[in-house]
């Protein structure tokens, strides 16, 4: 414990202060992060972001490669330097490669007092329940009638007190899931982890849980982390977003302020927003050339925002002939901005209307997908954008792809805001 | 692999088969006893010489006879224990030389081996065992009859080169490592009814299976004596020392011959028994330390 | 090792075993079965309650259960951080020892027996030493037999457990170090007990190999009654002179080791 007690010098704050650094193969994960104490901070991204790296990172279970970890003030990772020639040069160290990369302040993870719930749990299968849940008070020295007692009361408080006895096989997902964050509880950690903590779970015992776990997450308070690809999981969970892509935090900010103001392809996809970016000159912003926008699929907020987004992630350069698209908002804003408006706001007419919005453009339907109560139409063009109708109004216009129609947008829907 | 050969390997095979578990046990032995099947045809004994141990090694070179006939009646298969195996291998080459057109098989095993073999079917024409009783078995079982004694073995104390212990007799032996043979072989009954009659209050440390693994135990010093045949220190070409003990006398060993019911070639089987009790058979099995009967 | 619940069963029953499979299995099934017929038919059975009643004969079956049980026990001790060693750890030469520690599987016992004797034996390397600080001598004692079966049976103990280790999801182990336990304690608590079939599996396959030995036990342990003689032993040199005695030592060997493992079996890999 050596390396833990010691405070550290000039950052005796609380709650998590780090800056992970992992550099593996091809892949660099670069993330700060400062959680308060209480707070719970989602970590969103695709598949390969790095968010798992980022967790392992955090508990223990793999080591920094550079940046700092701080856990209420104590040290718990920090690698004297970067680089290996100068970590070689400080003498006497006669260790290399990995053991060395753990630096002159590492804690293993068993000293950390960080709590995990991991992706599929991982219950102990030859322990009961309770014995999952006494495991860490265990290792934290207490008898073992001690941390039974404190199992089953933590067992009661996840709803699973008549469960003790069971094995991990006999439990169904959502009382696995329970215990697991029983588990990581009991320890009294100083910050808590989870990791996906939902995807195993069927649609149903998913909401039931997540509210749950809403629960839970509130009443801990140290601060928490929730590791997640679910927009939903994330908005629910926590209280502040940090979106990342390729190792890197993208994007950053409570639920309202993300959802509100996407920043990325991804981020707007999944909380299914078409997104452009280009120069705003008063209330016209010029987009980019070649970057149409992410337009959102149809399934964002069924929690496979990925799969249904995929059509949309191509980039196809269908530049439009006569010069740059120029969208008209009713703030005015300069210099490099976002803009974005949601699916809803796009209206579809078989003739160019008349007297119509500030924002009207020609477009081919490419592809229709069933969107909760409507059907989301796919647009190609000169400006690409997802649109909702009615399915009365699809049969009315015949919505098929190869079908041109003409797009509007008011004005008063498109949010701009800075790059 | 010639037909004897065969013949042997299926026997042993068919013995197995009955005992599974005793076909683990038996393993090495039937590699020596393969191994020293001395077959009439060099195809054959050269693998085999292969895989022989440093004893039989030197009799591998003179196994290749180029008078060997192919035909199966001027052959003859003896199954003779394992402490004939250099005398019965010379006497052998004798006999092929005064019989040009005959080939003699020899399988060299343990006696008790060798009567089971013979009792559960193996097919031989000659029988020598170490000890009158292993034969009555064989005799009982209706396999041979009218066994003959052709030679006498007695038991000595087999000490290191240079007998470091001063040893004379077996009273020498009370307090140090003794490997005698198991009573259930002959020569285990030998050392039993010997030490019985010295009153020597000798305690072995181990009884072997046989006396070859007796003398072994000698031969990397975990044991200060063995009792063995003198035929078999003899064998060992001065590495052990023989003591010759008064009491050996009370505890001789008859080698009874035998031809065996199941023979092919009787006749040449008889004139092959004749030649082992005749003066130049019993020279060579004297040289050997054998006695006359 | 679980068989699934009755529906599966039921199912599996159902599905037909391809003849290409059943074919070999069943020739195989004689192959292994046959032979044991063949005791059983030849096994003089009135002689049985006479010979379980020989002293020497309950001298060597209480010897031989004795030495392979602690010759089990001296592989688990040592054989279970060996299967570690070479299952998670990294250094140079692990193929080279993981080739070294099959070695005994390979030698011929009594090979194994002459070795033991070279390193053990009074003018051996530990041997001499042990006798001559000590006043031990090893050969011809139990001693001797445990470590002549030991040396033999380890062996199937490590390739067993190294496989369970090799198969183990490592994330049980980072979950329980998350959890507070340092490394010896994810070993006690979490890794043995996940590769505890494997673990099973390799102590039944080195208890049973111990029991058969033989090649080693002789030349090493040499043959003593109550002190060294083991059943295979008794075995072999009743074959010498009473071909039927050989068989009902053999079926009664054969028994106790049958009767220890179904117990065995039934009691520990019932569970889930």
């Amino acid at each position: 414990m050596s390396a833990a007690t010691r405070p550290e010098a000039g950052g005796s704050t609380a709650g998590l202060d780090a800056h992970l650094v992992v550099d593996r193969g091809g892949f660099r994960l670069d993330l700060r992060l400062r959680v308060e104490p209480g707070e719970t901070v989602a970590l969103l991204g695709p598949n390969g972001a790095g968010k798992t790296t980022a967790l392992r990172a955090l508990a223990g279970l793999e080591a920094l490669s550079g940046g700092h970890l701080v856990l209420n003030g104590e040290a718990l990772d920090r690698p004297r330097s970067r680089t290996g020639r100068m970590r070689a040069a400080r003498g006497g160290s006669q260790i290399d490669g990995a053991a060395d990369r753990r630096g002159v302040r590492w804690t293993p993870p068993e000293e950390r007092r960080i709590g995990v719930v991991f992706q599929d749990y991982l219950l102990f299968p030859h322990l009961t329940a309770i014995d999952n849940v006494a495991f860490g008070p265990r290792r934290r020295g207490l008898g073992r009638a001690e941390a039974r007692v404190l199992a089953a009361a933590w067992l009661d408080r996840v709803g699973l007190g008549d469960f003790g006895k069971r094995r991990p096989k006999q439990l169904s997902g959502g009382q696995a899931q329970r215990v697991a964050l029983a588990r990581a509880l009991a320890t009294e950690p100083a910050l808590l982890l989870l990791d996906e903590p939902l995807a195993a779970l069927d649609a149903r015992t998913r909401l039931d849980t997540r509210a749950e776990l809403h629960r839970h997450l509130t009443g801990h308070t140290g601060p928490a982390i929730v590791v997640t690809h679910d927009p939903v999981d994330a908005l629910m969970l926590a209280d502040r977003l940090v979106v990342i892509e390729d190792g890197r935090a993208v994007q950053e900010g409570d639920a309202e302020s993300v959802t509100a103001r996407p920043r990325t392809d991804y981020i707007a996809r999944l909380v299914g927003l078409n997104l452009y970016r280009g120069k705003a000159e008063g209330h016209q912003v010029v987009l980019d050339r070649g970057t149409h926008g992410a337009t959102p699929a149809g399934t964002a907020t069924d929690g496979d925002a990925s799969a249904g987004a995929a059509p949309a992630a191509e980039h196809q350069d269908v530049g439009a002939p006569d010069g740059p698209v120029v969208l008209v908002a009713s703030d005015p804003l300069e210099g490099p901005a976002f803009a974005a408006f949601p699916p809803s706001a796009v209206a579809l007419y078989p003739e160019r209307p008349e007297g119509s919005p500030r924002n009207t453009w020609r477009s081919t339907v490419s592809g229709v997908h069933r969107h909760g109560d409507n059907l989301r139409v796919q647009l190609d063009g000169p400006l690409k954008a997802a649109a909702d109708v009615t399915p009365a109004a699809a049969a009315q216009l015949r919505l098929e792809p190869g079908r041109r129609v003409w797009a509007t947008v008011k004005a008063s829907e498109i949010r701009t805001y800075p790059a | 692999m010639s037909t004897a050969a065969a013949r042997i390997t299926a026997a042993l095979a068919r013995t197995a088969s009955r005992l599974p578990l005793a076909a683990a046990l038996i393993t090495p032995r039937r590699s020596r006893g393969a191994a020293s099947t001395r077959a009439r045809r060099c195809a054959a004994t050269r693998p085999l010489a292969a895989a022989v141990a440093l004893a039989t090694a030197l009799l591998a070179l003179t196994a290749c006879a180029p008078d060997a006939e192919e035909d199966a009646d001027n052959t003859v298969t003896v199954f003779a224990a394992a402490s004939l195996t250099k005398a019965f291998t010379l006497i052998a080459d004798q006999f092929e030389e005064e019989h040009p057109r005959a080939g003699i098989v020899l399988n060299f095993g343990g006696s008790s081996t060798l009567a089971t073999q013979i009792t559960e079917g193996a097919p031989g024409d000659v029988f020598a065992a170490a000890d009158e009783t292993t034969m009555a078995g064989v005799v009982d079982a209706g396999a041979a009859a009218d066994p003959e004694t052709f030679a006498r073995n007695q038991l000595v104390i087999a000490v290191p080169e240079g007998n470091p212990e001063g040893i004379t007799g077996l009273h020498d032996l009370v307090g140090l490592l003794v490997a005698v043979c198991a009573e259930e072989v002959p020569c285990g009954a030998a050392a039993r009814t010997a030490i019985e009659a010295s009153g020597a209050s000798i305690t072995p440390s181990t009884y072997e299976p046989d006396v070859k693994a007796t003398l072994a135990k000698l031969a990397i010093n975990q044991v200060d004596a063995a009792l063995v045949y003198r035929t078999d220190a003899m064998a060992a070409h001065g590495a052990v020392d023989a003591v010759e003990f008064p009491e050996s006398d009370s505890a001789v060993n008859a080698y009874p011959i035998a031809l065996l019911d199941e023979a092919t070639s009787p006749n040449l089987a008889a004139e092959f028994i004749a030649h082992v009790q005749s003066d130049a058979g019993q020279a060579v099995l004297e040289a050997e330390g054998f006695q006359r009967p | 090792m679980s068989t699934g619940n009755a529906l599966s069963a039921k199912r599996v029953r159902r599905r037909r075993v391809p003849a290409a499979l059943l074919a070999p299995a069943v020739i195989g099934l004689a192959f292994l079965i046959l032979p044991l017929a063949g005791l059983l038919a030849r096994a003089p059975w009135t002689e049985l309650p006479a010979r379980l009643a020989e002293p020497e004969m309950l001298a060597a079956l209480r010897l031989s259960l004795l030495t392979a049980t602690a010759a089990t026990a001296l592989s688990l001790l040592f054989g279970v951080p060996i299967a570690w060693l070479l299952a998670r750890g990294e250094f140079p030469g692990r193929s080279v020892l993981r080739a070294l520690v099959t070695v005994p599987l390979v030698l011929p016992p009594v090979v194994g027996g002459v070795a033991l004797l070279l390193v053990f034996g009074r003018n051996g390397i530990v041997g001499s030493w042990l006798y001559e600080r000590f006043d031990i001598t090893i050969p011809f004692s139990t001693t001797a037999v445990v470590l002549a079966m030991t040396f033999v049976s380890m062996p199937f103990l490590v390739v067993s457990v190294e496989g369970a280790l090799r198969g183990a999801d490592l994330r049980f182990e980072e979950a329980a170090a998350t959890l507070g336990a340092g490394r010896w304690t994810v070993f006690t608590h979490v890794t043995l007990p996940m590769v505890a079939p494997g673990v099973l599996a390799g102590a039944v396959l080195c208890w049973a190999r111990a029991l058969g030995e033989f090649g080693a036990t002789i030349t090493f342990a040499g043959n003593f009654p109550g002190r060294t003689q083991t059943m295979p032993l008794a075995v072999y040199l009743a074959l010498q002179s009473d071909l039927e005695a050989a068989i009902v030592l053999s079926l009664i060997l054969l028994a106790v080791s049958v009767i220890v493992l179904a117990s065995l079996r039934e009691r520990w890999t019932a569970a889930p």
